[in-house]
């Protein structure tokens, strides 16, 4: 049998190299499905591809050059944190992570002394902490029902999660519609047509740097659903086919509830949270200590 | 090839316009004809964006935003002035604040006839800017190519 | 044992130098024995750190009769300030302590000779090289920033000499605190810290300085009286006075021990503040900075958790532990909460240091051998980490003239190398993979594997959010990159930057370092306690290790990006800028234009906060309270 430590690490590259692929095949269908159900015809399903090849082919403008910085970092450590997801590390080092690369765009938001910029980052910020409960209570419920923080222990488990995590699930739904900037949580930035602050968080980056940001987030968009795919990590298809059936939902609740301002986010995630996620991991609890052993 | 074909991102600025042309501008990114498929956004942000659509005429206020807008957009990039009023001052030609058409303060690339110019012409004139903006992408591309063997046969 | 007698010896006779000398040798004499001190700890942890816990027999007589004498003098001298200043809590307060201290004194243990009076072992070095290397930088620091600010406040009378003689006899008394094995003396050095304190807030003698002095000084007196209630159990439980020793008290077991060990830590819940007695913490900022630092984030405070932690085995798994687990856990929340809608850099720093020392109690109340380890973490990660950042806001200071975070934007361009290392002591507190972090999720995984951990999970995790914000906005606000500004930060001293340097190193190097320090002296140290030990695993060693080398390597990202970026002004809106500070706006004028943070106020404001947290700590220590009346009878 191959070591572990090779499989991980075989994973992890893998995942270096291909998420990107994935990811912006996931953005692509994304605006074909909400293009069609807005009745319109859409872009080609490559056409993530052919923005980010764009935006490498424009000039180098910053407002600053820390902003290289910045972006770079947030790109690094996003990919870090997914490759450390899909070796089998700690999940809750990945979470950790996860919260330094998106402080790093925060930051670069900060760096340029602009209204939108800094609009953008303090509701970035607001977002961060708006998701943050539920997802650490995510990984506390896999802990709790596998025994272990570690991702490859959860998946290779064979425990069907989800039917111990109900609560936990769809709190981590609700939560994925803030990360994946969808309506009605886009407050920070969003796409494309969903303006208020001009782009928020991304208003001063250009070119090369909005290139990064963007390959940042089809890394993002593969790890969060890998998440999803814990819940059902006892049977692959079922796994899949929740994914697809979650990122639809995600696609029909963006195009049909409009945004919210931050105080109801914030109050609204950690609602969420603290009613389904603690309720559920306390049940839990409750229930191993009288019913299993 | 370049991928700045297939994914020209556009910013649209109304300088002084009656917002005829504007309406005309947006509504050739509603669903009728919908051009989103060929991977144009309408970004608000010149930073973001690749073509600077303006409908209106220039005047003594906006002609720094539009000079400020122009600079803040990165190369490679176009500007298609849109409507007669873009492009020559229009029926407000004589008036007392107005400069004249777009071209007064930044350099313009493709001229749109019309008032209110109509969605197929819009259509026509960004296609073509497309092209323009393949043609000034080669040319950085070689610009680039020379800087870096002059500094290389500089050492 | 030398040492330790040096340790605790040697700042005393350097204090009554200060008394005497100016400036110039003044400056010289705090150098080298700042020196002295740090090479001192480094000494001793080199000698002790492989062997296990030891003991010194020190005669208990008659250095007891002199703390004696010392106590009965400082209780008069508060008398008399008490009633100059018309604070007659204060009063009623230091007679009952006075009055108790001789009954126990005098009615109760007139003969007794215990022997085993200072120990050191792992726990001890830790805090020891703490005190020895923080301690002594901070008093280095205290140097530069001393003299600018009384150049500034030519109003404030100097007592530059009584500043320093506090200072030095303040460092004499944590050595002690943390080397005596003996009850008695522990509370000797205590009272010496409560003093030290209150002399310090009260320094620039204005009505605000003076009242907050005496708040701190009422509160730890209140400490005190627990304290000093404890000790007279334990003398009417065993006259004999064996039980003094801390070793002999803690595994004497829960049914001897439990009454005086929540006493003791009620005393260390109000030395570190946790409410319901923040106010006093947040109080004693109007000290000088330099006070604030070593007092008020790193030592002093870390004292009264000191204590706490190592009755931890004691409280371990029973009802009054885990009360005073929850005591903490909620000062934690709630004081992080605070601290999002302050913008006194000081009082965020404050509310900051509150919320840590609540988590550090949370973890040792709950008592496991796992959330020990994380609790010794935390101490020492946020030492390094505040003290860096307290002084750097002090230098802020010193050249700004304001302590608001919203007049901080800027400052990397401002004052570059003073951002940095505020950005890395920030770094510290919250980002991974620095301590705080790596403590957070070892929190989080002893958490749990304990009995009702959900509940200290539930909060870890909305606290911990909590932390993310009011660190990451006051991070940006410094590096937004304002141009055109001049740099300012030219004019600091040398031996400023020399401290900075040091604790700026130290962030990273004991992250760096943090394997060896959990193996050779956190872990023996759990062992011996508990009989199991942890630590992180292998591979999050690693994992932990190589996050750190990215995050160093990234910046040098900047030189290959220094040329060939063209520069823009920021978007704003397509107005022209000038600066980036104005912009021009309607009818030909240029306006300003300011940013700032979010802050919360009606989610997060102080006093409906502070309210519900003292509510419910008083609630919490109520029921302690109660139950140990039912042990005691």
């Amino acid at each position: 049998m191959i070591a572990e430590p090779v499989i991980s690490i075989v994973n992890a590259v893998l995942f270096v190299l291909l998420a990107p692929l994935l990811g912006g095949l996931i953005a692509g269908i994304d605006r074909k499905v909400t293009a069609r159900m807005q009745g319109r015809v859409g872009p080609p399903i490559l056409q993530p591809f052919y923005d980010v090849g764009k935006l490498f082919e424009k000039e180098n403008m910053v407002v600053t050059v820390t902003q290289h910085f910045y972006v770079l970092s947030y790109l690094v450590f996003m990919v870090v944190a997914g490759a450390l997801f899909f070796s089998g590390g700690d999940m809750l080092l990945v979470i950790f992570a996860f919260t330094l690369s998106h402080i790093f765009l925060v930051l670069g938001a900060y760096a340029s002394y602009s209204p939108y910029s800094h609009i953008g980052a303090e509701r970035e910020l607001i977002q961060i902490i708006a998701y943050e409960p539920m997802i650490i209570f995510t990984a506390v419920g896999m802990y709790m029902v596998t025994q272990s923080f570690n991702v490859s222990a959860i998946v290779n488990s064979g425990i069907p999660i989800i039917l111990y995590l109900p609560g936990v699930f769809i709190g981590y739904l609700i939560v994925l519609t803030i990360k994946l900037r969808k309506s009605p949580f886009d407050l920070s930035t969003s796409h494309h047509a969903h303006q208020e602050i001009v782009k928020g968080v991304t208003t001063d980056f250009s070119g090369s740097n909005l290139g990064k940001i963007e390959i940042a987030h089809w890394y993002e968009y593969v790890f969060l659903l890998g998440v999803v795919y814990l819940f059902f990590g006892f049977n692959p298809v079922l796994a899949v086919a929740a994914i697809i059936i979650a990122y639809f939902l995600e696609i029909l609740i963006d195009n049909t509830i409009s945004r919210v301002k931050w105080q109801l986010t914030l109050r609204s995630a950690w609602l969420i949270a603290g009613t389904l996620g603690i309720v559920n991991l306390g049940v839990l609890y409750y229930l191993k200590g009288v019913i299993m052993p | 090839m370049t991928y700045l074909k297939k994914s020209p991102w556009v910013i649209h600025y109304d300088a002084s316009s009656c917002n005829g042309c504007d309406i005309e501008v947006l509504a050739a990114l509603t669903p009728v004809y919908d051009l989103e498929r060929f991977g144009i956004i309408n970004t608000g942000n010149p930073k973001h964006a690749d073509i600077f659509l303006i409908t209106g005429s220039v005047n003594e206020q906006n002609k720094e935003v539009v000079k400020n807008l122009y600079e803040q957009i990165p190369d490679p990039k176009v500007v298609v002035a849109i409507g007669i009023c873009a492009a020559s001052g229009g029926i407000f030609r004589e008036c007392y604040n107005v400069l004249g058409g777009v071209d007064k303060v930044i350099p313009v690339d493709v001229f749109v006839p019309g008032c209110a110019a109509r969605p197929e012409s819009i259509i026509d004139g960004v296609v073509t800017a497309l092209g323009i903006l393949e043609s000034k992408r080669l040319v950085m591309k070689e610009n680039g190519k020379k800087t870096m063997e002059k500094s290389g046969s500089a050492e | 044992m030398n040492d330790l007698l040096f340790l605790i010896g040697f700042p005393v006779i350097i204090a009554l130098l200060m008394l005497l000398v100016k400036d110039k040798i003044r400056n010289y004499i705090v150098i080298i024995s700042a020196l002295a001190l740090g090479i001192a700890s480094l000494y001793l942890l080199i000698t002790y750190f492989n062997k296990n816990t030891v003991f010194f027999d020190i005669p208990f007589e008659p250095a007891s009769k002199i703390m004696v004498v010392i106590e009965v003098l400082l209780a008069v001298y508060i008398l008399y300030l008490g009633i100059k200043y018309k604070k007659y809590f204060t009063v009623a307060l230091i007679l009952l302590q006075a009055g108790l201290l001789l009954f126990l004194e005098i009615g109760l243990i007139s003969d007794i000779n215990p022997v085993k009076n200072l120990f050191i072992d792992q726990f001890s070095i830790i805090m020891a090289l703490i005190i020895g290397i923080i301690g002594s930088l901070i008093c280095v620091y205290a140097l530069g920033y001393m003299e600018t600010y009384h150049n500034r406040h030519s109003d404030i009378k100097d007592r530059r000499k009584l500043f320093f003689f506090i200072f030095f006899v303040f460092l004499s008394a944590m050595f002690g605190i943390v080397f005596s094995n003996n009850l008695m003396w522990v509370l000797f050095f205590w009272e010496i810290t409560t003093i030290c304190s209150f002399v310090l807030i009260g320094y620039s003698k204005t009505p605000e300085a003076t009242n907050n002095a005496f708040l701190a000084l009422s509160m730890n007196l209140l400490g005190g009286v627990a304290f000093i209630a404890a000790l007279i159990y334990i003398a009417i439980l065993d006259p004999s006075g064996k039980l003094f020793g801390l070793d002999a008290l803690i595994s004497s077991g829960y049914a001897i021990a439990i009454v005086p060990a929540v006493l003791i830590c009620f005393a260390g819940i109000t030395k570190a503040a946790l409410m319901p007695f923040s106010s006093w913490l947040v109080g004693a900022m109007v000290a000088p900075t330099p006070v604030s630092a070593l007092l008020h984030s790193s030592t002093m405070v870390k004292a009264g958790v000191y204590i706490i932690v190592r009755f931890a085995p004691v409280l371990a798994l029973t009802t009054e532990g885990f009360i005073i687990a929850m005591v903490g856990a909620i000062t934690f929340l709630l004081a992080s909460g605070i601290a999002i809608s302050q913008s006194n850099a000081k009082k965020v720093l404050a509310y900051s240091t509150i919320a840590n020392l609540g988590l550090i109690v949370a973890c040792a109340g709950v008592g496991t051998y796992n959330l020990m380890w994380v609790a010794i973490l935390l101490i020492i990660f946020h030492a390094i980490a505040k003290s860096l950042l307290f002084l750097c806001v002090g230098t802020v200071e010193n050249r700004t003239g304001s302590k608001n975070i919203e007049d901080m934007g800027g400052l990397i361009v401002r004052m570059p190398k003073i951002a940095m290392m505020m950005f890395i002591g920030m770094a510290g507190m919250f980002l991974a993979p620095f301590g705080m972090v790596i403590s957070k999720w070892a929190a989080i995984e002893a958490f749990i594997t304990a009995p009702y951990g959900l509940i200290f999970i539930a909060i870890l995790a909305f606290g911990g959010s909590f932390t993310v914000f009011y660190w990451s906005k006051w991070m940006g606000k410094i590096i937004s990159v304002m141009r055109h500004q001049e740099v300012i930060e030219d004019t600091v001293k040398k031996e400023k930057w020399a401290v900075l340097y040091i604790l700026t190193a130290l962030v990273v190097g004991v992250c760096l370092a943090f394997p060896l320090i959990s193996t050779y002296l956190i872990e023996p140290f759990i062992l011996n306690i508990y009989g199991v030990t942890t630590g992180l695993s292998q591979a999050n060693f690693a994992i932990m290790i190589m996050m750190i080398c990215l995050l160093l390597i990234m910046p040098l990202s900047m030189l290959f990006y220094r040329t060939g970026s063209k520069h823009v002004s920021p978007y704003m809106g397509g107005r022209t800028t000038e600066g980036e500070m104005k912009f021009s706006g309607t009818f030909g004028t240029m306006r300003e234009l300011s940013l700032s943070n979010y802050y919360m106020e009606k989610y997060f404001g102080e006093d409906k906060v502070f309210y519900i947290g003292t509510l419910l700590c008083w609630g919490l220590l109520l029921i302690a309270g109660i139950l140990l009346a039912g042990v005691i009878l």
